[in-house]
């Protein structure tokens, strides 16, 4: 039966892939990741998951043996952090390449140097492109969520790639919530098997990740970039089966407020609850503002961007991004957005602004100048081309 | 020539779903030098095939260990291996 507990995220997720009933977990500790891979542990050691929990001596090896055990045709999970997810980098690219349905918790951190535990979102924009779909979350219960429909996502015929459940590290991974957790019986019929059709089997031997030489390289990554583009419609099947079966509604794109509103933030994972309080508090002075978030980084949604920042009275995009591009096109997320844009007659006015690096908390007040900063472009009608870093010393 | 795959004709991820194949890709083209075998010095003692990265040494029914010029890349590990030094890289 499901109930509703008090529960914290990092808990939930390990309970998410438990609920799935995976077959291997391999990962290595890392902050603030290390509850969820010790939960697991636990369920493991008191023979309630019944899994083999794999303890590799680093992440690469974490991610190496995820990639081979998904590859036999077992349902396999693992997890980690900035550090950890840099370590794996090699692997991440392999495993969509080899086409491996891998279900990845991040607790997305900020990467070194300097040394840092605390969330921003520059491991995940690391690997942008390394072809994993990649979803966000911005609460508990849609983490647990997210990471239970991972499976269904990633191990869908059609698809079999690898998906990667963002959630704010500390913000999120570390705070207790209200949870609606599933029983086995809930969720009977709603996850099938997992079958990968070219299982790794000494009956039936084949060779898996070979040379590909550059007569045959091109056609692999034509393929894979049509899978990942394919899943879209695999995602958004999953999200309404969920909805429909057990009430809770995603999308590739979430809006808030939007109807009437002239400035809209853009935000992903946990910011996007805090901005919405914000546009709340700061509707009842009279800001007509909304917020726009991008649960769906990959593939990306372009066209549902495109008429989510085009519909009503948007005059004014502001795209917060928790992460920098250095020397590149200002805002990660910033320059995905103008490009979702780009073909739109009379589009809105894009700016970028950068906030919440490192775990800097981003208060009221920073999101309050972020939307002033959309007001100010739309009264001098510049859009700089540079995101402004909120709340950075001078 | 062989007709290559479209992205829609190739397997999935480019897995090759025939074993032992790879005895279809002869690399003896790259080959520069050759080994050559004195046989009035060598002991048939395998260590040349021993060694061999690519299998190209094979015995024979007298016990003399044969090249495959199919597979020898030219690489010389045999004629350094050779405890008898009877086998020569030479242009040819």
């Amino acid at each position: 039966m499901a109930k509703k507990v008090g529960i914290e995220a990092a808990i939930a997720i390990a309970e998410a892939a438990a609920l799935a009933d995976v077959d291997v977990v391999s990962a290595y500790p890392i902050t603030p990741q290390t509850h969820i891979v010790e939960h697991l542990a636990h369920l493991v050691a008191d023979g309630i998951l019944n899994a083999e929990f794999i303890t590799v001596e680093s992440e690469h090896t974490a991610l190496s043996a995820a990639l081979g055990a998904s590859l036999t045709g077992a349902r396999t999970f693992t997890s980690t952090s900035a550090q950890g997810l840099a370590l794996m980098n090699e692997i991440v690219y392999i495993t969509s390449s080899m086409r491996a349905p891998v279900v990845m918790a991040l607790a997305n951190r900020a990467l070194s140097a300097p040394i840092n535990i605390w969330n921003d979102h520059s491991d995940v924009m690391s690997v942008r492109d390394t072809g994993w779909i990649s979803i966000f979350a911005n609460n508990a219960q849609e983490a647990y969520d997210l990471t239970f429909m991972a499976f269904k996502i990633g191990e869908h015929p059609d698809v079999l790639l690898p998906v990667m459940i963002n959630f704010d590290g500390f913000i999120l991974t570390h705070v207790i919530e209200p949870v609606v957790l599933f029983g086995k019986e809930d969720v009977e019929g709603f996850l099938p098997p997992y079958d990968h059709p070219y299982k790794l089997d000494p009956d039936r031997p084949v060779t898996m990740g070979p040379v590909g030489l550059p007569e045959i390289y091109t056609e692999v990554k034509k393929q894979q970039d049509v899978a990942i583009r394919s899943s879209r419609s695999v995602i958004d099947a999953v999200f309404k089966e969920f909805a429909e079966r057990f009430g809770r509604k995603y999308s590739a794109v979430e809006t808030y407020a939007i109807d009437d509103a002239e400035v809209v933030l853009v935000t992903q994972g946990s910011v996007t609850d805090a901005a919405c309080f914000v546009v709340d508090e700061m509707r009842k002075r009279g800001k007509k503002w909304g917020v726009v978030e991008i649960r769906l980084w990959r593939p990306f949604p372009f066209d549902d961007v495109g008429s989510a920042l085009t519909s009503g009275k948007i005059k004014c995009v502001v795209v917060l991004d928790r992460a920098i591009s250095f020397g590149g096109p200002a805002g990660i997320v910033m320059s995905e957005v103008r490009s979702a844009l780009y073909h739109v007659p009379n589009r809105p006015i894009v700016i970028g602004v950068t906030s919440g690096l490192g775990g800097r908390d981003i208060m009221f007040e920073d999101y309050v100048r972020m939307f002033e900063l959309g007001e100010e472009a739309l009264r001098t009608g510049k859009e700089p081309e540079m995101v402004t870093i909120i709340g950075v010393r001078e | 020539m062989r007709k290559l795959p479209t992205w829609k004709e190739l397997t999935l991820a480019g897995i090759i779903t025939e074993a032992g194949n790879s005895v279809e890709y002869k690399t003896g083209n790259w080959r520069t030098l050759t080994p050559v075998v004195n046989y009035d010095e060598c002991i048939k003692c395998g260590v040349c095939w021993s060694f061999c990265p690519e299998y190209a040494w094979e015995e024979g029914e007298d016990s003399f260990f044969k090249l495959n010029t199919d597979y020898c890349k030219g690489c010389g590990i045999c004629a350094v291996e050779c405890p008898r030094k009877c086998i020569k890289m030479v242009e040819l």
